[in-house]
């Protein structure tokens, strides 16, 4: 059972970051759209976001629930040592889900939009930076327990180069998946051509920060090259992911707009696989050398049995509405209105 | 103001914003199922647009719900990290659970928000009915897991260390019950008076007269039976609280001496140096009553429990009256309604009775905010009762008081937007809402 507890947690990790990351990225989009463009962009957006965005962020809380039920000293240490970068995140998300319903229910249209645009926009690159951030600090190794000033034990455990390059990554992968998911979620030649653009902009963007992961790792003395190149398993991913990616822009080019979704979604599965499975099963490292373990740092038999069954249980339930709203939506999207009066 | 006293300060202030807005959002959607339901029954366009102007107000105050309970799963860590080290695996049962219940009720919100005219009108309305069915769900799974910080079982405590654990059993804990219905039907009362009394205003304002006195009525009948239930609930809390957390009885009563045939007390000034009250009126024999069903039964007092193990007596005796004493004019207000509704037809157009709901607007939050209050200031100095200090549990990290102001700003900021939304949404009910059926696609 602790391996379908680790397996729901990689999972649910994974889906945060592909759908809560596309619907990050379609506040940065957003932010590179220009005027003249924004309020058609908005409308793609909403119609696109609107009816599953709450459920995009239910990943983080089953993410963060899997974690503080299962494997408690991980949360909490976490929690200890990341506190500044976890609460800017949470300011992130508190600013963006209100802004982005305030906007839509707001009664009135006038000149508060442009105040719950901005907010959206903002948070929409702040909360990912900071994920990112986070995601960076916690094998960064400068997560200190000994450490005896502030600024050791609480600002410089993730503020630091590569923590900082994780997050900007983050946010380039980010603003890449909504581009490419929002291609199909317009009908229109010309809008499409937009988001091409800005698809080919973010991608270029996204291998510019992970170039410059690479170099601040370096510069950190993180061996992330060894962790990344180091074992087939590694080498198999990236190659297939730079595949995937040259056939990804070859279908794009060709008018194909939803199998590049998948191709998208299997570029970001490789590279979250290739950073985490160097480590498994430690998912902090510390910088005593020390680290804290999925298998060595978990709750109770009793409580891992339960919160596996309790994830099984409720996969019953989710998945299947999960995906038939998403099926409606998109199904019905495009279709007109049935009056029913 | 210390680094401790402002971690608890962040945690009241996170708790009482979220409580509003799971509130209204884990009940809204029966008052609308209900005006849904008329419409598809009666095709009276008034019903319809009764739902869809709920529904708007309902998405705002659910998204402000959704992030606000996400900053909570993160702040139990960031405040209380050595609380949830070793509490996580034992109470975490529920909140796996709530998992998937919050999730449904996401997915079913995005089906009803969505799906006006896209789908047959009764599975639309069937999604309206999961998202309030999974709404109250997740709150009671919420409520076991704090019933659990009072009663603390499912574990055995050896030695400083947590041994035996059983989840499930955790999750049953002996409070869970008691707890879970008092607040889910607090829930109904405080939604219920708050909606109708907004509606009552306007009523009161000649402004859109039909429709807001449907939508009165419909949330004014389900806060005036949640209220004339909640006494049962009640009693049978307090019973509950009496066995298991004699110090939080002893401090909502202000009972600083252990006695027999103990009277109820209500109102007065607690003064702890001298262990008396001042100018309280005392009902002889009832609290021993209320607490074990027995005029003559023995009621612990303040001096039995040693001073470092007491909770804040103040606070939590002022919580308890203001929520017991709104809850009986909540209650009474409730009578002449349904008096109203059997006998009296004609007050319910008169103005003396609107402005009563009127005025009884917060009411029930008030109430829901102190009822809170006396839980969480009444088993103090614990946040596992008889086991864990709450000092003890706070994180290491210096400087939260600007942790909390932060959040205050945040929290303010927001409670003034949607305070402002809300304000608008109800301004426009006119342009927006209460269309006749022919203009009426121009909602979406």
């Amino acid at each position: 059972m602790l391996y379908v507890v680790i397996g729901y947690l990689w999972a649910a990790i994974l889906l945060y970051l592909l759908l809560g990351g596309a619907d990050f990225g379609a506040g940065i989009i957003e932010f590179f759209t220009s005027e003249a463009n924004q309020s058609r962009t908005q409308k793609t957006l909403y119609r696109a976001i609107g009816p599953i965005w709450e459920a995009n962020h239910m990943w983080l809380i089953i993410t963060v629930v899997i974690l503080f039920v299962g494997f408690p000293a991980i949360y909490a240490t976490m929690s200890v040592y990341l506190h500044i970068p976890l609460t800017i995140m949470l300011l992130g998300i508190i600013a963006r889900g209100t802004a982005f319903a305030f906007r839509h229910y707001d009664a009135v249209v006038d000149d508060m939009q442009g105040l719950y645009n901005r907010i959206f926009v903002y948070s929409s690159f702040i909360t990912p930076l900071f994920l990112g951030i986070i995601a960076g600090s916690s094998v960064s190794s400068h997560i200190d327990p000994m450490a005896t000033t502030f600024l050791d034990a609480y600002v410089y455990s993730w503020l630091d180069w590569f923590s900082v390059s994780v997050g900007l990554f983050t946010v380039t992968i980010c603003g890449y998946l909504a581009a490419i998911y929002l291609i199909g979620e317009t009908a229109s030649h010309g809008e499409r051509q937009r988001f091409m653009r800005k698809a080919r902009f973010m991608n270029l963007a996204a291998v510019g920060c992970g170039a410059l992961v690479f170099v601040a790792a370096y510069a950190e003395g993180i061996p992330l090259f060894n962790w990344v190149f180091g074992n087939w398993i590694g080498l198999t991913a990236i190659s297939a992911a730079t595949l995937s990616l040259v056939l990804m822009w070859y279908l794009l080019v060709k008018g194909k707009r939803y199998i590049v979704r998948v191709l998208a979604g299997f570029q970001i599965t490789m590279i979250l696989l290739v950073t985490t499975i160097h480590h498994f099963p430690n998912i902090v490292l510390l910088k005593n050398g020390g680290y804290l373990s999925l298998l060595e740092h978990r709750g109770h038999d009793k409580t891992i049995e339960s919160l596996g069954t309790a994830l099984l249980l409720g996969s019953v339930f989710i998945l299947p509405a999960l995906f038939y709203l998403i099926y409606s939506f998109q199904k019905k999207a495009h279709a007109p209105l049935k009056q029913n009066f | 103001m210390d680094d401790f006293i402002a971690a608890r300060s962040q945690m009241a202030l996170s708790l009482g914003f979220h409580i509003i807005f799971s509130c209204i959002g884990m009940v809204m959607p029966f008052f609308m199922a209900v005006s849904h339901w008329y419409w598809l029954k009666t095709n009276k366009i008034v019903y319809k647009n009764v739902t869809k102007a709920w529904s708007q107000g309902v998405a705002i105050f659910f998204a402000t719900g959704a992030v606000s309970g996400t900053v909570l799963s993160f702040e139990l860590g960031l405040l209380w990290p050595k609380f949830m080290n070793h509490a996580g695996p034992i109470f975490g049962m529920p909140f796996s659970l709530e998992g998937t219940a919050f999730f449904i009720e996401a997915i079913a919100l995005g089906f009803f928000l969505y799906g006006w005219d896209r789908f047959n009108p009764w599975f639309h309305w069937v999604t309206g009915v999961i998202v309030g069915i999974s709404g109250l769900v997740s709150g009671i799974l919420v409520v076991a897991a704090n019933a659990w910080m009072n009663s603390p079982s499912g574990f055995d405590y050896v030695n400083g260390q947590y041994i035996n654990i059983d989840p499930i059993k955790a999750m049953f804990n002996d409070a869970w019950f008691s707890q879970a219905l008092h607040m889910s039907i607090a829930a109904f009362a405080a939604t219920g008076f708050a909606v109708a009394g907004v509606h009552a205003i306007m009523i009161l304002k000649h402004k859109n007269v039909e429709f807001h006195t449907k939508s009165f009525k419909i949330a004014a009948v389900f806060g005036c039976i949640a209220a004339l239930l909640q006494p049962l609930s009640g009693d049978l809390s307090a019973k509950y609280v009496a066995r298991t957390q004699p110090a939080k009885l002893a401090a909502m009563e202000a009972h600083f001496h252990t006695e027999k045939s103990a009277s109820l007390l209500i109102g007065g000034i607690p003064d702890t140096k001298n262990k008396r009250v001042d100018y309280g009126l005392k009902l002889p024999g009832l609290l021993s009553f209320m607490a074990h069903g027995n005029f003559d039964a023995e009621v612990t007092g303040l001096d039995q429990i040693p001073i470092q193990n007491q909770p804040p007596i103040a606070i939590t005796h002022y919580a308890f009256q203001i929520m017991v004493g709104l809850g009986m004019l909540m209650m009474a207000l409730s009578g002449l309604y349904f008096l109203a509704l059997w006998k009296y037809r004609n007050w319910l157009s008169s103005r003396w009775l609107l402005n009563l709901f009127a005025v009884a607007t917060p009411a029930g939050f008030i109430a829901v905010e102190a009822g809170w209050t006396v839980t969480e200031v009444g088993r103090q100095p614990w946040i596992i009762q008889g086991i864990m200090r709450t000092a003890d549990a706070v994180t290491p990290m210096p400087g939260i008081i600007y942790s909390f102001y932060l959040y205050t700003g945040v929290y303010v900021s927001l409670a003034l937007v949607v305070i402002f939304m809300l304000y608008r949404q109800i301004r426009m009910v006119g342009k927006l809402y209460d269309l006749p059926a022919t203009s009426n696609q121009l909602v979406h």
